[in-house]
């Protein structure tokens, strides 16, 4: 293990320890990160008291003269406290940009204290200055990409999942088909409802899939591509495709749209599409006269 | 005959299978007998089956949208079938849907259909 040259910080982080933990304390306090409303006074201390361990700790090993990785292993204790601190307070409420600033909190006591200790020695204030500036900056950073992780995985874990609710092929009748579309349809979706859609219509020899938007949100002219699409895809397949759910609005943006559906059959309703297919693959509904309410 | 396409006749309806390694040169050869086959052979109906081919690019697409207008031209109505949903999903993302041909889901349905104008 490489033994950090002492410094100024490392040795105050060692020898203050409590005054430097009160003086973070204070500034958190002032800055009104400290959330008093969320964590008790002494939950609060015994989280910095643990995170400025770690931070002494890491001082005292790694050298901050050189470039900072924060990602790299000898780091690893003082991420992981981080990390834990980070994800305690989270959990209880705790906006991202008031942990960055939590973290960022602790610069300018250290400062002050550097200042007054080294205050006839200004080249080396200003070096130790700039160097522990740039470790708190990292860890700053270090938080600002933990809550993004976190988000980017709870949105790609939203996405499969509404990706697979989201492209139900049900079969209404023999040969019959449908697949409700709803929210948004973009590219990806649109590519996703064509695949079951092609498949099912193999799986189930079905000659008329009626396609109903309508939960469908906007229909701009990328939708109705994407509708457009899959009604020609259907075709390719041998089988016939009804766009339902138009409504009188939908009609009117797709007219002023200039979008030209072509020979695809369309209906205003899925009960109306349904009348269609019946008819095309030779059904009929018809009442029965005697048990008429 | 090519080898990688075949022509039967199936009640007065010419069906002509495309296998999956199919070459230009097959594809100008199975233009030139399928026209004769169906003038000689005074047929009504044509059917495509192309449930062998896994592969499709802008030159097979052009040639089965002609393979279908030469038969109209000479009086057939002529069904597409078997298509399987990558190459329809290939088809409709290179632009190439096919207008002027009619499709089916498979032979069976192509042949009711032609059974139902009579012209097979």
């Amino acid at each position: 293990m490489t033994v950090a040259p002492t410094t100024e910080v490392s040795r105050l982080l060692r020898e203050e320890f409590d005054s430097v933990l009160d003086a973070w304390f204070a500034t958190q306090k002032r800055e009104g990160v400290r959330r008093p409303d969320l964590f008790s006074d002494r939950e609060s201390r015994r989280q910095l008291s643990d995170l400025l361990r770690a931070f002494s700790d890491a001082l005292s090993r790694i050298d901050i003269t050189e470039a900072v990785d924060i990602d790299a292993d000898n780091w690893s204790e003082l991420r992981m406290a981080l990390s834990e601190i980070t994800l305690v307070r989270t959990e209880r409420g705790v906006a991202p940009w008031e942990m960055t600033a939590f973290m960022l909190a602790l610069k300018q006591p250290v400062f002050e204290m550097l200042s007054k200790n080294l205050a006839d020695r200004t080249d080396r204030l200003l070096a130790e200055a700039a160097d522990f500036g740039r470790v708190v900056d990292a860890l700053a950073m270090h938080i600002n990409e933990y809550f993004i992780a976190e988000r980017d995985e709870i949105i790609e874990r939203q996405r499969a999942e509404m990706m697979e609710l989201s492209t139900p092929v049900v079969q209404l009748w023999e040969r019959v088909l449908t697949i409700p579309l709803i929210g948004t349809l973009d590219s990806m979706r649109a590519q996703e409802v064509m695949e079951n859609l092609l498949n099912s219509i193999v799986e189930h020899s079905a000659e008329v899939v009626i396609v109903d938007i309508t939960g469908v949100r906007v229909v701009d002219t990328q939708v109705a591509q994407h509708l457009l699409r899959t009604a020609a895809a259907v075709r390719l397949m041998g089988a016939e495709a009804i766009i339902s759910g138009i409504s009188p609005k939908i009609a009117q943006t797709m007219v002023e749209l200039g979008v030209d559906v072509g020979e695809v059959t369309t209906r205003p309703s899925i009960r109306a599409a349904l009348a269609e297919a019946f008819r095309r693959v030779g059904f009929q509904i018809s009442r029965i006269e005697d048990t008429r309410v | 005959m090519s080898e990688a396409a075949s022509i039967y006749t199936v009640d007065k309806v010419l069906l002509v299978a495309i296998r999956d390694n199919i070459t230009d040169t097959d594809i100008i050869n199975l233009q030139e007998d399928l026209s004769e086959r169906i003038v000689n052979e005074a047929a009504r109906g044509v059917v495509i089956d192309i449930a062998a081919l896994e592969i499709v690019d802008t030159f097979v697409g052009r040639i089965l949208a002609q393979l279908s207008s030469i038969s109209r031209l000479l009086a057939a109505e002529t069904y597409i079938v078997g298509m399987r949903p990558a190459v329809a999903m290939t088809l409709v993302e290179l632009g190439m849907d096919l207008p002027g041909s009619k499709t089916a889901l498979s032979l069976s349905h192509a042949l009711r259909a032609l059974k139902a104008k009579g012209l097979a």
